[in-house]
């Protein structure tokens, strides 16, 4: 398994409003990826925003910018 | 085959058209359903699409664009999501079946009253009729934007004044025009347009779509698959999740995206000058032929729909003519449009409609009218 680093990690309540936080990230350059929805958060399925925990600030912003209602905004560990 | 059917489908489509759609099938996984490289493609492709289409028609929401597999679709989605028992509801007599056909169903099921504006023997509707038949309960407006059969545009602006003004909602039946006129969904003052991907849009058929003002809550028609939150019991409420249960389209969409670029390049006004110049040269090469008549008000602007016969011809034998004889391909009987071939009195014959798109020629357009002339002469 890779290492497991600390990360913030955006839910969101459809893949629509994903997209529109990938695509505010992209062009803004703020890190991060889209991934599966951790278990933890969500026994459902999903995507989620994982990013390095030091762009936490950036992530917020981006998610505001982008105007989304996320599901939750998490700080956790994962690979 | 000289193709004038396009008020069917276009025909012709942009050739990025089909190359999207086929890159899409190559590489597209399933769009919300995991974040392989494949899933990603396709959320990509489809977001893009939803961005694209809500500046193409003004919807100030990409997240309330909803795809459907075609226009009918949205207009049950937006008829059965909005109207409950108890409810009235204000068409026209223009309208296609995709319209009528759930407002009685509404009505029989729902106890829904409707009402429809009438037409005349020039398919030309009353504005003074949209107040006269409003009521208190009025819960929307549903009309199209052109005929399907005459091409008459509707004043769709002095509509949603009076809709709005008696507390309705506006839902507007855009197959005849999206794509073909500058469908600004903010300035018309819509609520709720609804769209297919096929015809004047020149994207693949199976696409087609909503776009909803914010606000307005519409339940959904089908639940199911969403790729999120699988354990609620119920359909997400956010939009476009509530109303697009199951795998959508990504495909066509993809080649719906690529159609929109295209439009986008040549420019809206660049296709309805087009559109309108090629109708315009038609009308007027054979409405003066003898035998011929033409349906519909040609004093103004007008969707690219001529529809027309010969004395008391059958429409399926002149259209059948028309193929047989000269690769001409048209549209004969009654087009969906039940109450306006009555009011035009052509319900037992029916009409033999000609519809143009971009990529119609003016020799195609002389070829027909040609071809009507000698068909009128024997």
């Amino acid at each position: 398994m890779r290492e497991k680093t600390l990360r913030t990690v955006v839910a969101f309540h459809t893949t629509t409003d994903a997209l529109a936080v990938e695509t505010y990230c992209a062009a803004h350059g703020v890190p991060g990826r889209l991934i599966p929805l951790p278990t933890i958060i969500s026994a459902g399925c999903g995507m989620c925003w994982s990013a390095p925990d030091a762009a936490r600030s950036a992530v917020d912003e981006a998610v505001r910018s982008a105007g989304v209602d996320p599901a939750g905004v998490y700080q956790m560990l994962l690979s | 085959m000289i193709y004038l059917d396009n008020a069917a489908t276009t025909l012709r489509k942009p050739p990025q058209v089909g190359q999207a759609m086929l890159d899409a099938l190559q590489t597209l996984g399933n769009s919300s359903r995991g974040t392989h490289a494949g899933a990603l493609d396709a959320a990509h492709t489809i977001y893009g699409a939803r961005v694209k289409l809500a500046q193409f028609f003004h919807c100030a929401r990409p997240d309330h664009v909803v795809f459907t597999s075609n226009i009918t679709e949205s207009l049950n989605i937006a008829l059965c999501g909005l109207l409950r028992p108890g409810d009235h509801a204000l068409s026209t007599d223009l309208e296609h079946n995709s319209v009528l056909r759930p407002l009685y169903r509404l009505s029989a099921e729902r106890g829904v009253a409707v009402d429809f504006v009438p037409a005349d023997r020039q398919g030309c509707i009353d504005y003074d009729d949209f107040e006269r038949l409003m009521r208190p309960n009025t819960k929307l407006v549903v009309c199209t934007h052109a005929s399907n059969l005459t091409g008459n545009l509707v004043d769709i602006n002095r509509i949603s004044a009076i809709a709005h003004a008696h507390g309705a909602l506006l839902v507007l039946d855009a197959a005849q025009t999206a794509g073909t006129r500058d469908v600004d969904m903010e300035a018309l003052g819509v609520d709720v347009l609804c769209f297919t991907g096929h015809k004047g849009l020149m994207g693949p058929q199976g696409t087609g779509g909503m776009c909803i003002r914010e606000g307005v809550e519409i339940a959904p028609f089908k639940v199911g698959g969403t790729g999120v939150q699988t354990y609620s019991v119920t359909q997400p409420e956010q939009y476009p999740t509530r109303l697009e249960a199951g795998t959508l389209n990504g495909h066509g969409i993809a080649g719906l995206s690529a159609a929109i670029d295209y439009l986008n390049e040549i420019g809206a006004e660049a296709v309805e000058a087009r559109e309108l110049a090629l109708t315009r040269r038609f009308y007027e090469a054979v409405r003066m032929i003898p035998g011929i008549t033409v349906y519909g008000d040609f004093s103004g602007a007008h969707a690219g729909i001529v529809a027309l016969n010969i004395r008391d011809c059958d429409s399926g034998e002149i259209s059948d003519a028309l193929s047989e004889d000269y690769g001409i391909a048209t549209r004969p009987g009654a087009h969906c449009a039940p109450r306006l071939h009555e009011a035009l009195g052509t319900k037992a014959q029916g009409a033999v409609r000609f519809s143009f798109s971009w990529f119609t020629t003016e020799a195609e357009v002389d070829a027909a009218a040609d071809a009507l002339r000698e068909l009128a002469q024997a």
